[in-house]
């Protein structure tokens, strides 16, 4: 077995993949805390279906980078997600499961309307469950992802506080003179990266899991909020790091293993909250 | 000289005011209250206050040396807090974000007033333990230390008693009480008239629109 893992290890590919891989998972803990606790969980999956329209956009329009028109398009709905109008006519859940299910839906019929390759159902899977791009990285690919994996991870570090102060309580924040809708812009913007980055790795039916489950292992058993967010993002790394090393020895699809490997992670640190008390 | 005052002042929400004519000063060391029943407009004229949203016309000033993002603020919880991982001296120590200024992460002088703040209220002994776990009285006064770390010279508190049983509540009153001979300036949101005006010396109605000492 090891040396089956050797030998992929060999492949640049696979080398990629795994930076990648654990890179992504890195960030998308990172902001994971923040969103269960604001109660904006469902975000994430309601940006990955947009993203997979506008992913359809880009393909139908024959762009050579599709980063260009996907990221732009999601981040400027997480803005609208994220800001939280009091005069919008429909709640915050209603509009997000109206925009993923419209998006996806969108997003479905134009990849049918306009095939770009002659397997459509074989492209719509490969966006929904991210099932081999993540083998398909190019060098430029890994960079951009690295560079902005670091971004993320480096504002998060410094705004930690700020952060952890506009999560626990929005309206002393305010109170005090922070600025509140700065920050929410920002952590919109960043979700959005991140969904996008997301993508390659799991499949945009996949990407809250990645987001949500390590943040909800951590609470599970820890205490503070410095705790949690470290465990988060180590637990959530080891789980990308294993679930793409049994992917390739057992030739599972990348996504759905890593998030089972979150989904066992999360079960065990459950059960210990449970018996701790 | 007043350190915060409302000038003909109407609040409510997208142009419709709720309460209009406010007028009343609060001078450094007061501990005034803002009385009325549930539904009254209070809780549209403190957030009017504290610049959480804009007056629908009138102007509110603050004078003295006392600057708006100044007012240590002790809201009453919301449901996210509920269960929130975070242990007693992190929140404390967010109240410190005003005086943080360009700077990214907290000074040891910031984390000396947290602690001492955390003494302040008397809850050293749960410093460590995460606010979930905590009876309501003991959150109050977790979010009172934080108000302290972000002001030295007026806190306004909403419902500061909301939820607590009659001991705890008397605990509380005492504690702010304290912070008041200390020279804190208090403002305080109720509707619990009976005891608010054992301990306050200056009590402005809503429905009246009007202050008795």
């Amino acid at each position: 077995m090891l040396d089956t893992l050797i030998e992929y290890m060999s492949f640049p590919f696979v080398r990629y993949a795994l930076i990648v891989g654990v890179l992504i998972a890195l960030c998308s803990s990172l902001l994971g805390v923040t969103l269960v606790l604001k109660r904006y969980s469902f975000i994430g999956d309601g940006l990955s279906h947009v993203a997979f329209g506008a992913l359809a956009i880009a393909t139908i329009l024959n762009f050579t980078n599709r980063m260009i028109i996907v990221l732009p398009i999601t981040i400027v709905f997480a803005i609208l997600l994220l800001r939280k109008g009091q005069n919008t006519k429909i709640k915050g859940d209603a509009a997000i499961a109206m925009l993923s299910v419209g998006a996806l839906a969108f997003g479905y019929m134009m990849m049918n309307l306009f095939p770009s390759s002659a397997n459509v159902s074989g492209d719509v899977c490969t966006t929904l469950f991210g099932s081999m791009s993540i083998l398909m990285l190019t060098k430029t690919d890994v960079w951009v992802c690295g560079i902005l994996a670091i971004v993320v991870t480096i504002l998060f570090i410094f705004l930690y506080n700020r952060i952890f102060a506009v999560t626990f309580d929005e309206d002393f924040a305010n109170a005090v003179g922070t600025k509140v809708n700065l920050y929410n812009l920002l952590i919109a913007t960043v979700i959005a990266v991140i969904i996008v980055l997301a993508m390659n790795l799991v499949g945009s039916l996949l990407i809250s899991a990645l987001v949500i489950f390590p943040a909800l292992s951590a609470m599970s058993i820890l205490k503070n909020f410095k705790s949690v967010t470290i465990f988060s993002a180590v637990s959530s790394m080891i789980c990308a790091l294993i679930g793409i090393i049994i992917s390739i020895l057992a030739g599972t699809p990348v996504g759905s293993t890593i998030v089972a490997a979150d989904v066992v992670l999360f079960a065990i640190c459950y059960l210990i909250g449970r018996i701790r008390g | 000289m007043a350190v915060l005052s409302a000038k003909e002042l109407a609040v409510g929400y997208e142009n419709q005011a709720v309460l209009e004519n406010i007028n009343f000063e609060i001078n450094a060391g007061d501990y005034f209250c803002i009385v009325g029943e549930n539904g009254s407009g209070k809780t549209t004229l403190m957030k009017t206050i504290l610049g959480l949203q804009q007056a629908v016309s009138g102007s509110i000033e603050f004078g003295d040396g006392l600057m708006k993002n100044e007012i240590g603020y002790l809201p009453q919880q919301s449901v996210a807090q509920k269960d929130f991982p975070a242990s007693v001296f992190e929140i404390v120590l967010s109240g410190c974000q005003n005086s943080l200024g360009k700077k990214f992460f907290y000074s040891k002088e910031q984390k000396k007033l947290a602690l001492s703040n955390i003494k302040k209220m008397g809850i050293e002994k749960l410093k460590n333990r995460c606010y979930r776990e905590l009876s309501g009285g003991q959150q109050q006064r977790v979010l009172l230390a934080r108000a302290l770390c972000a002001t030295k010279k007026a806190i306004l508190l909403d419902e500061p008693v909301a939820g607590l049983d009659p001991t705890v509540t008397e605990e509380m009153y005492e504690l702010i009480k304290q912070l008041n001979d200390d020279g804190m300036t208090i403002i305080m949101i109720s509707h619990d008239i009976a005891n608010v005006s054992k301990y306050a010396t200056r009590i402005y109605d809503v429905n009246e629109g009007r202050v008795t000492c």
